[in-house]
């Protein structure tokens, strides 16, 4: 019995780490490409905002997760018009990007704060699903769990072996090299900047339509930055995203259950916590990791086509 | 589309003072359409948020107070930013100054301590504990990055979350008004405690001639003195710096220092000004608004004047649009963000000459 | 005879009234020329003469103003390079257009098209590597290899879509004497395959061994063409330059004063991913000399000015001496204070701030000595004044009176770099590459600046590429290869091939003995 407590707890933390998986291997890949999109956050609580409007209006869950994609893309495509059209630095971009998605999908969701829609419902493999202790976890997930694995494999696979990926990782080491190569440096990056936007305004669907299930303004609560953190924490390796994420994951579950069961520590304390991981694993990673450093060469550089 | 860039070779001055506000006219264009959007008048809009704030006394006093946190904030972004440094969490910076300095309000709360040892001394020690609070709490990124090379982007504003989880403790704990009826906040101070107002009745107090005086000295240092020369090579070209002998470590410390120590200021100057005592929600965000006022005044604390105002307007517009025409204040936040956005692009234009290129792959 | 003027009626690749302009600027001015097959076609002119510019547009990464390309007779009109390249058009890079941490066949797969994967593409590389005898490890990573084995990637890259015409850009200027040979060695047998080569070069000695045709370019202009083995080096220079060069003028006696500049076994690791520990350097230089440091590039040159600079501060006090006084633990600007001046390779951003005035430039390397602050506030009059003087002595060209860096040319900006150090009268002058990238015209005023600056008896410690600036300044001559610093030369008494052999690091042990 307590090995099925066990599991529900296990799936709490994939629960929570799954929109982590989601933002943090968009934003993997842009920044691959050399793209520092600091604007995770305010593209994920867009495609939060939006993805509950869509799904609250069309009543479902999947055009509602495609709203919020889209609406990622959106925020994604303003980004790359601004660092990748304009060279403005993209820390700068990033920022606004943050506060711009974080006041806009305040407006739009206005309408919809307090409105309730049913979690969509997990997945269920007659046999697999039903096996003791790991059968809801592996087999029983909901959808977006299986996506985000799904995307984390395909993002290891894409830029490891094949030529596209090649490609872009050609662009986020060395830009002048790939321009002069005839690699289309500016649309590669662009693509890439969708592809986080992408990802991001998923991971801000997954809040609104299953985590949470409703919309409220700033739901987001610093998501986007620490899955910008994860990347880092990850070495830009696909994989290392899941570790981090599900860790991640772990420490907010951790801390949500010490606040259920009233440890004593004051709930605002426990709260930080997630934020206090974030700067820790930074810490250790910055400092151990500076020696084979694996960050893209030519990551938040702006890129000029020279004469 | 492709978008060329062609470096310019020289930089006009016209073009320089002319980029923010041609990036204003196109934020209040893009914030109109969709005010448009809407379903609101933009007309109506505009006269809101931008002409009735300076039609009246009172308001233009309120102007000025809000616009006093601005200019502290930006000024000493405005070093970090210049030494390409990114302090993101200085609305952390900012509670914190207000959460020490404010500390010393509810202490002396008690007039037993007055008694003993005067009162003339607790609001300068206040300022300096706002200043010395800012200060340590900047460091601290600043330190990580130093030492252990983490992202001062990420760690910094991360301890902004942090700073607020703080303060909603303090103010339902510790610093809690016993006598508050269980309201989370703490007491009001005494008025030996707070900012004096610069004239009897009116709402200008102090602070904003703090932060006059801050922005003319930031202007200076910037402008006359090495090390304001070692900020602006050190962003410009820092290998250049470390040629001229700059200690970028060091550099990196001390603009933490200034910027964190400068938001310090803004929040004990807004709790000891404005507020009088420490309540869950010090600032309205000043903290990022600042970002924007830094990059609108292009980092230049006399430019950064200007941009206080503006921004300040876009609150004081902002309140009132809640009531004329029930837009709620992410209107606000939004517009900034499509400000900042401009900005930057017309901050790009001033560099390089933008050509459209149509039919252009990208 | 007959046959050759048959195969020359079609040209390879034909260029007719080819014009480039960037806004106001034109960097090619109606230029027409032909290359036929099997030819090697020298392409010569200085810095800033628009030969980049020129092979940028037969490349296809820049589209001509006006004119037309002609390949084999046909229009060639050009989107990217992807599309010079399927015509028959490769090239190999100056400054190489690889990806450090990628593998050798990782870069070689992102020029091919198809999608075959990289263990397929395995074979191809080591049988190109054999049939040219360029050896190649295609699982390498680029950043360990050598500027040699990197030029191998390129040429093999391009020779594996079996282009027609070949476009050199200035190959040997990373390269040692004996890999120049052997580089030629490969270039006579894609010329023996009929394949044609577009060879820019400023090194005219190679050129004559070379190329058939040479096309002469000057301020965007061609001005002449040629057959170089029938010109002497001294007339293809001037049809260059358009004007004579001085020669170098040396003292005719010389007197070497004290030790001025010291490095006792100087070792130092470097904190770059990819850099290059500096191993025992030891050196002795005297008052009065200029002492040269040769190699190839990335061999540690850098770390070697940042240390001795004081950049970096070294692991012992003891281990860099100036006039005497230990200094390996004191920053730049106490080094300076002891009389010491530098000059970093890279101008824009190093050397030199691009968005600073030049007087705020001026402030940048001594802003400590010369009165040029006080109690934190800069004298900005004071510091106009000085850079005035620089402006003035060095014949600095410029437009406006204090216009920002970025705006000189390579030329002027590096005469106003050296001059800034040399108007300061230093002791030790320790300069790195001070000519590359620079007109012949600054270059020969900035070399004879420090012949002049060792004659008044201060020392000039050279690092450099080119031997043959080392050969006209230097009294003595050493090679950096990895880290490690060879015995010093006489200049006089030494040739080019054992200053080759050491910088392909042959050398260093035999040396060791010798002493």
């Amino acid at each position: 019995m307590t090995s099925e407590i066990f599991q529900l707890v296990l799936m709490t933390v994939v629960t929570a780490a799954t929109p982590l998986i989601l933002a943090a291997i968009g934003e993997l890949v842009t920044e691959r490409a050399g793209v520092l999109n600091l604007g995770v956050e305010g593209m994920m609580i867009m495609g939060a905002a939006l993805a509950f409007a869509g799904a609250y209006l069309t009543g479902s869950t999947t055009l509602g997760a495609i709203c919020g994609m889209l609406a990622g893309v959106a925020m994604a495509a303003l980004f790359g018009l601004l660092t990748i059209g304009f060279a403005i630095n993209q820390v700068a971009a990033g920022l606004a990007l943050t506060i711009f998605g974080t006041g806009l999908s305040g407006l739009l969701g206005a309408g919809f704060v307090g409105l309730k829609r049913d979690r969509p419902g997990h997945v269920h493999i007659p046999g697999l699903s039903d096996l003791p202790y790991v059968g809801q976890l592996f087999f029983g997930e909901d959808i977006f769990v299986y996506i985000a694995f799904g995307l984390v494999a395909g993002a290891a696979w894409f830029l490891s072996r094949s030529r596209t990926g090649l490609a872009l990782r050609a662009t986020g080491d060395n830009h002048q090299s790939a321009h002069a190569l005839g690699l289309p440096v500016r649309r590669t990056r662009f693509l890439a900047a969708l592809f986080g936007g992408a990802c991001a305004g998923l991971a801000g669907a997954y809040l609104t339509l299953a985590y949470t299930p409703f919309w409220s303004p700033g739901m987001t609560a610093g998501r986007g930055w620490i899955a910008l953190a994860l990347v880092v924490f990850a070495s830009w390796k696909p994989w290392r995203v899941v570790l981090g994420a599900l860790l991640f994951g772990g420490a907010t579950m951790l801390q949500l259950h010490a606040q259920a069961a009233s440890i004593g520590l004051p709930g605002q304390l426990l709260s930080a916590v997630p934020y206090l991981a974030t700067i820790v694993a930074l810490v250790l990673l910055s400092s151990g990791a500076r020696k084979n450093a694996t960050a893209p060469a030519a990551l938040g550089q702006a890129f000029i086509a020279p004469r | 589309m492709r978008i060329d860039l062609e470096p310019r070779l020289n930089r006009s001055l016209a073009l320089d003072l002319g980029a923010p506000i041609v990036a204003l006219a196109g934020a209040i264009l893009i914030g109109g359409i969709v005010i448009w959007l809407l379903g609101k008048s933009p007309a109506l809009a505009f006269q809101v948020y931008f002409i009735n704030p300076l039609l009246e006394g009172w308001s233009l006093q309120e102007l000025a107070v809000k616009a006093c946190p601005l200019v502290l904030i930006a000024v000493g972004l405005s070093f970090c930013y210049r030494a390409n440094l990114w302090n993101i969490g200085a609305e952390g910076q900012f509670i914190l100054g207000g959460v020490l300095g404010g500390w010393l309000g509810i202490l002396t709360h008690d007039e037993a301590y007055q008694g003993v040892i005067g009162g003339w001394w607790i609001l300068p020690t206040m300022l300096a504990l706002g200043v010395i609070g800012g200060a340590i709490y900047a460091l601290i990124p600043a330190l990580l990055r130093v030492w252990l090379g983490a992202s001062e982007i990420l760690t910094s504003l991360m301890l902004v979350y942090v700073a607020e989880l703080g303060l909603d403790w303090l103010v339902r704990g510790p610093f809690k008004d016993p006598d508050g009826f269980n309201f989370p906040q703490s007491v009001v101070f005494d008025d030996i405690a707070r900012l004096p107002f610069l004239a009897e009745g009116e709402r200008l107090h102090a602070g904003v001639l703090l932060a006059l005086i801050v922005a003319l000295i930031g202007a200076f240092v910037l402008a006359r003195t090495l090390f304001g020369f070692e900020v602006r090579l050190a962003g410009e070209a820092p290998r250049a710096a470390r040629f001229a002998g700059f200690d970028d470590r060091k550099l990196t410390l001390m603009v933490f220092a200034i910027s964190g120590g400068l938001a310090g200021l803004a929040g004990i100057v807004e709790v000891a000004g404005q507020i009088g005592q420490l309540t869950p929600k010090i600032s309205p965000g000043y903290g990022f608004t600042a970002i924007i006022v830094a990059f609108l005044g292009r980092l230049s604390p006399i430019g950064i004047l200007v941009a206080a105002l503006v921004l300040a307007l876009t609150y004081i517009g902002g309140e009132a649009a809640q009531v004329e025409l029930s837009l709620n204040s992410d209107m606000t936040r939004a517009f900034q963000g499509v400000l900042l956005m401009c900005v930057l692009i017309a901050d790009t234009a001033t560099r390089y000459r933008v050509r459209l290129n149509f039919g252009a792959a990208r | 005879m007959i046959a050759q003027q048959e195969t020359r009626a079609t040209p390879l690749l034909s260029m007719r009234g080819i014009v480039k302009r960037f806004g106001s600027f034109t960097a090619n001015d109606d230029i027409s020329l032909d290359i036929h097959e099997g030819e090697a076609h020298a392409l010569i002119g200085e810095n800033g003469a628009g030969k980049s510019t020129l092979v940028k547009i037969i490349y296809g990464l820049l589209e001509p103003t006006e004119g037309e390309i002609l390949f084999r007779g046909k229009p060639m009109r050009l989107n990217g390079p992807q599309e010079a390249r399927a015509q028959g058009v490769g090239m190999v890079f100056q400054h190489f257009s690889l990806f450090d941490n990628l593998t050798v066949a990782e870069n070689i797969a992102l020029v091919l098209p198809g999608d075959a994967p990289i263990s397929a593409l395995r074979g191809r590389i080591l049988e190109v590597a054999e049939r040219y005898r360029m050896p190649l490890d295609p699982d390498r990573e680029v950043w360990s290899l050598s500027a040699g084995e990197r030029q191998r990637i390129e040429i093999a890259r391009c020779l594996l879509q079996d282009p027609r015409l070949i476009i050199l850009d200035e190959p040997t200027s990373v390269l040692t004497p004996q890999e120049a040979f052997a580089l030629f060695e490969t270039l006579d047998r894609l010329k023996a395959e009929g394949r044609a080569l577009l060879y820019i070069s400023h090194k005219l000695e190679e050129v004559r061994r070379l190329c058939e045709t040479a096309t002469i370019l000057r301020l965007g202009r061609k001005v002449g063409s040629c057959d170089p083995r029938q010109e002497s080096s001294r007339s293809l220079a001037a049809l260059m330059v358009g004007s004579a060069i001085n020669d170098i003028q040396a003292p005719s006696t010389r007197a070497f004063g004290g030790e001025r500049l010291t490095l006792d076994n100087l070792s130092l690791p470097s904190q770059e991913i990819h850099g290059v520990d500096l191993d025992g350097v030891s050196l002795r230089l005297r008052g009065g000399e200029v002492f040269g440091i040769a190699g190839v590039a990335g061999n540690g040159q850098s770390e070697l000015f940042e240390a001795v600079s004081g950049e970096r501060l070294a692991e012992s006090n003891y281990t860099i001496l100036l006039d005497g006084v230990s200094v390996g633990l004191r920053d730049i600007t106490a080094r300076r204070g002891l009389g010491a001046a530098f000059v970093p390779e890279e101008r824009n951003g190093h050397a030199a701030a691009g968005d600073f005035s030049l007087t705020e430039n001026l402030i940048l390397s001594r802003h400590a000595g010369a009165g040029l602050t006080s109690r934190g506030l800069i004298n900005f009059d004071k510091a106009r004044a000085l850079a005035q003087e620089v402006i003035k002595t060095f014949d600095v060209r410029k437009a406006g009176p204090d216009p920002a860096a970025r705006t000189l040319s390579g030329g002027n900006l590096q005469k106003f770099v050296v001059g800034r150090e040399i108007l300061s009268e230093p002791k030790v002058l320790v300069i790195n590459q001070p000519t590359w990238g620079v007109d012949a015209a600054a270059a020969a005023t900035i070399r004879q600046a420090l012949v002049d600056l060792a004659a008044r008896g201060a020392s000039v410690l050279l690092i450099s590429q080119d031997l043959d600036e080392l050969f006209e300044t230097c009294d003595r001559i050493a090679v950096m290869h990895e880290g490690r610093l060879s015995d010093p030369r006489d200049a006089r008494n030494v040739t080019r091939e054992e200053i080759g052999l050491l910088m392909t690091g042959d050398g260093h042990g035999e040396s060791a003995h010798a002493h």
